[in-house]
C-alpha cells in the first residue's frame, strides 16, 4: 500500500533545511543574549560579561546550564497543565515563522534544484502574521495560569498591546502588498532583486518609508521590547508574566523573546531591505558557482538581520519606557490613522501611474 | 484510504471532538482553548480544499484576535468552575429548544440545498487571486453591503464604549 508517495530526497532535503534553520535561530538567539549585555555595557560605559571564555563568549552556555540545573517550581494553586503549556506555546510560535522565510536563492547540486525556503506558500506573509497573532497565547495563558495578580495584569497588558498594534501593522503591510501584488515571500524578495533598477531603488524601504516606520514601531510593540516592554515592566509588575516561572520554563520565555527578535528582524529585512539581495549581485553571480553565490546571499541576509538586531538593542538602551496610556494613544490615535493615510496615498499613486 | 482521506477524517474527528469539548468542559478557559482547537481543525479543512487564504484568515481573525478577546474577558472576570452560576430548569429547557430549532433549520437547509460538487483537490477557487476577483466582480454588492454592516457595528461599539458625562443624580438609572 502506497500511502505516502513522497520523494525521499525531498524529505531529507527539507529535514536538513529545517534543522539548520532551527539550530541557526537558536544559536543567533543565544548569542543575542550575550550581545544584548555587551551592547548595554558599551552604552553604559561598563565592561559587560567577560569571565566565561574570551570576551565572555561562553556566557550564554553558562546561563543555559544554570537555568537547566535550577529547581523546577510549579505553584500549588496554579492550573498545572496550562502553566506548562504557556512556555511551550511561546517557544513553538517563535520558531514556526521561519518556515516561510526565503533564506537564499535556489541553487543546483547534483542535478537537483535546492530551495533555501522550507515552504513557498502563496500566502507566506499572512502565515507570518497568523503565527504572530497566535504568539500572544503563550504569554496570556502562562500569566493567567500562574494564579498571581502581577502575572495576570501583565498578560492582559501583553494581549491588549499585541492586538492594538497588530491592526496598524496589518494596515501598513496592505500598502506594501498593494505595491508588490503578491503575498508570497519569495515573490516579494525576487521583486527587490539587486539594488538599483530603472532609475530607482528596488528595495521596498525606499518605496514605502512611512510603511516601514509604522511596521518597525509595531514590531517593537509586538516583541514587547523597550520602549514598549510594558508586560514585563519591573517597576510596576515585579517581573511580569513570568514571575512564577523558574528553571527552563523561564528560560523558554526569555529565549522565545530573542528568537522572536531574530525572526522579526529577518521579516523586516525580507520585506523592506531586499532579503538576500545585495548591490551588484548580478556581477557576483556571474563570477562564482551557484552554491557559493547562495551562501553569499545567505550571508547578506544574515548581515542585515544582525544589523536590525543591533538596532533593536540600541533603541532598548536609549529610550525610556512608555506609559501604558501613551502606548495605547500612540497605537490607536497616531499609527492607525497614519497607516490608513499611507494606504490611501499608495493606492492613489498606484492608480495614477498604472499603465494600461 | 489515501493521505487525503486520512487527514480529512482526522480533522473532522478533531473538529467534532473539540466542539463537544467547548460545551462540555466546566472551566471557561478550557472551553476557549477547545474552541481555538476547533478553529484550527476547520482551517485544516480549508487547506485540504486548497483554500489557503481562507485557512490563514480564519486563524488570524478567529484564533488570533477574537479568541484572545474572549480569553481576555474571561481572565478579567476571573470566571472559574466554582463560581459558575447554576441556571434554572426553565432556562436550560429554553436553551435546548432554541438551539435545537436552529440545528434543525441548518440541517434542513443543508440537506435540501443542491450544491455543485467540485473536486476540492483540483480546484483553486480558494486561492487569494481568484477569491479577490470573484469578490470584486460577481459578489461586489453583497461584499460592500457587509462592509457597511461591519462599519455600523464598529460605530455602535464606539458609541457604547464612549465615556459619557452623566450628571451625578442620573447615574443610578443608567447603571
Amino acid at each position: 500500500m502506497l500511502l505516502l508517495n513522497i520523494d525521499a530526497a525531498f524529505v531529507i532535503e527539507k529535514v536538513i533545511l529545517i534543522s539548520v534553520i532551527l539550530m541557526g535561530s537558536l544559536g543567533v538567539a543565544m548569542y543575542a543574549t550575550w550581545a544584548e549585555r555587551k551592547v548595554s555595557a558599551v552604552m553604559q560605559d561598563r565592561v559587560g560579561p567577560n569571565r566565561a571564555g574570551p570576551f565572555g563568549l561562553l556566557q550564554p552556555l553558562a546561563d543555559g546550564l544554570k537555568l537547566f540545573f535550577k529547581e523546577e517550581i510549579i505553584p500549588d494553586r496554579s492550573t498545572q497543565f496550562i502553566f506548562i503549556l504557556g512556555p511551550c506555546l511561546a517557544m513553538l510560535t517563535a520558531t514556526m515563522t521561519s518556515a516561510v522565510m526565503p533564506w537564499g536563492p535556489d541553487f543546483t547540486m547534483a542535478g537537483r534544484t535546492i530551495s533555501l525556503q522550507v515552504a513557498d506558500i502563496n500566502i507566506g506573509i499572512l502565515f507570518v502574521f497568523g503565527v504572530v497573532s497566535l504568539g500572544v497565547y503563550g504569554v496570556m495563558l502562562g500569566g493567567w495560569a500562574s494564579n498571581n495578580k502581577f502575572s495576570l495584569l501583565s498578560s492582559i497588558r501583553a494581549a491588549s498591546q499585541c492586538i492594538s498594534y497588530e491592526l496598524a501593522m496589518g494596515i501598513s503591510l496592505i500598502a506594501l502588498l498593494m505595491m508588490t501584488g503578491s503575498l508570497s515571500m519569495k515573490d516579494i524578495v525576487t521583486q527587490q532583486h539587486g539594488f538599483w533598477k530603472d532609475g530607482y531603488f528596488t528595495w521596498n524601504f525606499f518605496k514605502q518609508p512611512v510603511g516601514f516606520i509604522i511596521f518597525l514601531t509595531c514590531s517593537f510593540a509586538e516583541l514587547s521590547r523597550a520602549p514598549f516592554d510594558l508586560p514585563e515592566c519591573d517597576s510596576e509588575l515585579n517581573m511580569g508574566y513570568h514571575q512564577e516561572y523558574s528553571s527552563m520554563k523561564l528560560g523558554f520565555y526569555l529565549f522565545a523573546e530573542y528568537i522572536n527578535m531574530f525572526i522579526s528582524s529577518a521579516v523586516i529585512s525580507t520585506l523592506f531591505f531586499g532579503g538576500y539581495n545585495f548591490p551588484f549581485m548580478d556581477q557576483v553571480q556571474a563570477a562564482v558557482p551557484s552554491g557559493i553565490f547562495s551562501l553569499i546571499c545567505v550571508g547578506a541576509l544574515m548581515a542585515k538581520i544582525v544589523g536590525m538586531i543591533l538596532f533593536f538593542m540600541f533603541v532598548r538602551w536609549t529610550l525610556p519606557r512608555f506609559r501604558y496610556d501613551q502606548l495605547m494613544k500612540l497605537g490607536w490615535r497616531s499609527l492607525i490613522p497614519l497607516a490608513l493615510i499611507n494606504m490611501l496615498v499608495t493606492g492613489g499613486v498606484i492608480l495614477l501611474t498604472m499603465k494600461k | 484510504m489515501d493521505i487525503y482521506s486520512i487527514l480529512f477524517w482526522f480533522l473532522s474527528a478533531m473538529a467534532v471532538g473539540c466542539a463537544l469539548g467547548v460545551i462540555l468542559s466546566r472551566n471557561p478557559v478550557n472551553s476557549v482553548m477547545f474552541l481555538i482547537l476547533t478553529f484550527f481543525a476547520i482551517s485544516g479543512h480549508y487547506i485540504l480544499m486548497n483554500a489557503q487564504f481562507l485557512a490563514v484568515v480564519n486563524i488570524i481573525v478567529y484564533a488570533g484576535a477574537i479568541m484572545v478577546l474572549f480569553l481576555f474577558v474571561i481572565m478579567l472576570m476571573n470566571l472559574n468552575a466554582d463560581v459558575e452560576p447554576q441556571k434554572g430548569m426553565m432556562i436550560q429547557l429554553a436553551g435546548v429548544i432554541s438551539g435545537g430549532t436552529l440545528f434543525l433549520v441548518v440541517l434542513m437547509g443543508l440537506t435540501t440545498a443542491k450544491s455543485e460538487l467540485i473536486d476540492p483537490r483540483s480546484s483553486d477557487i480558494g486561492l487569494i487571486s481568484n477569491l479577490g476577483k470573484v469578490l470584486f466582480t460577481r459578489y461586489v454588492l453583497p461584499f460592500e453591503i457587509s462592509s457597511v454592516l461591519f462599519l455600523s457595528a464598529m460605530i455602535g461599539a464606539v458609541v457604547i464604549g464612549k465615556k459619557e458625562n452623566i450628571p451625578a443624580s442620573d447615574k443610578t438609572e443608567i447603571v
